[in-house]
């Protein structure tokens, strides 16, 4: 009984008990787990291809990984494919978040005929599997001569339900209305409280999502293969070619990943907590 | 009179003009693709022809009689319940640890996230060569407790073990922090009175946590399964960019065999019927799966 009431007071002064060393030894080998792909993927692009022959096989980067990366420039266009995934990010991102706010703001805040109907529209699209209308979207895109192209690649990607969805779910509940209808009463237009009012309140979110849009379009693969090739590709379109075939040239390959994978790695760096944030809220709602 | 009759308007029409922009590119760039790929199913249609003779049902039949179909069919059903199983089982644990009072939170929740922050290509081209049959860490490893070399991309079983490797090791994390963000909703006193009653961690996670955060794991369940039937980058990859998924299609996914149809023959009204079955069967997947996590029993 003393045994109990002792666990009643620790649990009532200090909330839930401090996890003990096994906990955080789980956590450092998962973290080893996540984290060693990633490593190694950077060590086997600094060696030598004659070094990855050996057994065991090396787990410490060698000198070769500016060689590789030079290696990399000169005989595949990845200068371009870095600067097209630049170009693809940010027009798909500006368009997303702007689109997202300004529909995100009207199902949030606005009344209007068909709200509800309209935004269950939204919602349900976010489900729909986005390879179903491939075919179509590429005769779409051949029609218009945008193959090989980067309109091609971003026009689809211009809107996403998700953002909506997350833009209006953050604005119904971080502008209070009150505030929009003092701002109706002093003869503010609708757009005049867009501008004046929500657009600053969402900056937050916009940023958030901002970047999972921007990771998302970096990342996108199978559409950009689709449309584009491998003599003007973005970042992702580039490494398949270049991992393509028979036999792969390991150090090459690993040493092209390792340079495409280092600009998320520094955003994840820098904004990894609003990232997880954005995330976690997502999925709350979601 | 007009100050007010603008003031209506601005009140009830321009609500239309914020949503417009999204409707209209939805319209034209996402629902009509996706409904005139239904019309194009039922054609002979080919890149290089202009003429398109109409089938009727014609595709859908012989894609139900292609055993590659249903060999993408099943590689897909297999590799996706290989990675969604083991990946959701550990994002719980995952998660139920992080819930608890860690130092360092904001470390350990990044970490988790690195993977998922790596690009699905990166992802293949890494783990392509950790299970290479030669100088593979992974056969290495494996080796050290006398195993002999596996050839993992030669069979059906190894090449779909490699592939779901993959999918967990990208997704897990991801899912932990979906996870988390549900638990920490959980009221705080519920774990303090099972603590009391001396529960087990274990015990709480399987208790109060899981049946509180059903509607979560649903919802995971069934983005996993949307996600999972669409698998592409992997696969294709894996199979050294070719989209019959090994030479004997023993990891040929069911989008791989759209891609093939679609962008390898061009055979458009093919690829068109194989999109739609494969929609088809992604709402029975999600239906039974859904049928089946609602099983776990609600607080």
């Amino acid at each position: 009984m003393a045994t109990l009431t002792q666990t009643l007071v620790q649990v009532k002064r200090r909330g839930l008990p401090r996890p003990g060393r096994l906990t955080y030894l789980t956590l450092i080998a998962i973290a080893f787990f996540s984290a060693f792909p990633l490593y190694y993927s950077a060590v086997v692009g600094s060696l030598d291809n004659s070094a990855l022959g050996q057994v065991p096989p090396p787990f410490l980067p060698g000198g070769n990984l500016i060689t590789n990366i030079e290696r990399v420039f000169t005989t595949v266009p990845f200068a371009t494919a870095l600067l097209n995934s630049a170009i693809v990010a940010s027009s798909i991102t500006v368009s997303v978040v702007l689109l997202s706010t300004l529909a995100g703001f009207a199902f949030a805040k606005l009344r209007f005929r068909g709200r509800n109907g309209l935004y269950l529209a939204v919602v349900a699209t976010m489900m729909v599997p986005t390879q179903l209308g491939i075919i179509p979207l590429y005769m779409l895109m051949a029609n218009v001569g945008w193959i090989d192209t980067l309109y091609a690649v971003i026009a689809p990607n211009l809107i996403s339900a998700f953002g909506v969805f997350f833009m209006a779910q953050y604005l119904s509940a971080a502008i209070p209305t009150e505030l929009l209808e003092a701002g109706r009463v002093d003869g503010c237009t609708t757009f005049g409280l867009f501008w004046r009012v929500v657009l600053p309140l969402a900056r937050p979110a916009a940023a958030v999502l901002g970047m999972l849009t921007f990771m998302n379009a970096w990342n996108d693969f199978f559409w950009p293969l689709v449309v584009l090739t491998p003599e003007n590709p973005t970042v992702q379109v580039s490494l398949s070619s270049i991992s393509s075939g028979y036999s792969v040239d390991y150090s090459f390959t690993l040493a092209a990943t390792t340079v495409a994978t280092i600009p998320l790695l520094i955003v994840a760096a820098l904004f990894g907590k609003q990232i997880i944030a954005g995330i976690m809220q997502g999925a709350l709602k979601g | 009179m007009i100050r007010s009759w603008l003031y209506r308007m601005d009140v009830k029409a321009s609500p239309y003009a914020y949503i417009l922009p999204f409707f209209v590119l939805f319209a034209a760039l996402g629902a009509f693709p996706i409904l005139y790929t239904g019309w194009v199913s039922l054609h002979d249609w080919s890149l290089l022809e202009d003429q398109h003779t109409f089938l009727g049902l014609e595709n859908y039949l012989t894609l139900l009689s292609d055993s590659y179909f249903w060999n993408a069919l099943f590689n897909t059903v297999s590799i996706l319940i290989l990675s969604t199983v083991p990946q959701l089982l550990m994002a719980l644990v995952l998660a139920h640890v992080l819930n608890g009072r860690l130092r360092g939170q904001t470390f350990w929740r990044v970490g988790m996230l690195l993977p998922n922050i790596t690009s699905v290509v990166a992802v293949a081209i890494i783990f392509g060569q950790l299970f290479g049959r030669d100088y593979g860490v992974v056969n290495w490893i494996l080796g050290l407790f006398g195993v002999g070399q596996i050839d993992w991309a030669a069979g059906t079983a190894t090449s779909h073990i490699a592939i779901a490797t993959m999918v967990i090791w990208r997704w897990t994390g991801y899912n932990a922090l979906i996870y988390l963000a549900a638990m920490q909703a959980v009221p705080q006193s519920l774990h303090e009175a099972a603590i009391i009653d001396g529960a087990t961690s274990m015990q709480r996670l399987r208790k109060i946590t899981i049946p509180a955060i059903r509607s979560t794991i649903i919802f995971t369940v069934i983005v996993s399964t949307i996600g999972g039937m669409q698998m592409l980058a992997e696969p294709l990859l894996f199979g050294g960019g070719m989209p019959t998924g090994g030479n004997d299609h023993q990891f040929q996914t069911l989008t791989l065999y759209l891609f093939e149809a679609g962008f390898g023959r061009f055979d458009f009204g093919y690829a068109s019927a194989t999109a739609w079955l494969m929609f088809i069967v992604i709402v029975i997947a999600a239906g039974i799966n859904y049928l089946f996590v609602r099983r776990i029993r609600s607080s």
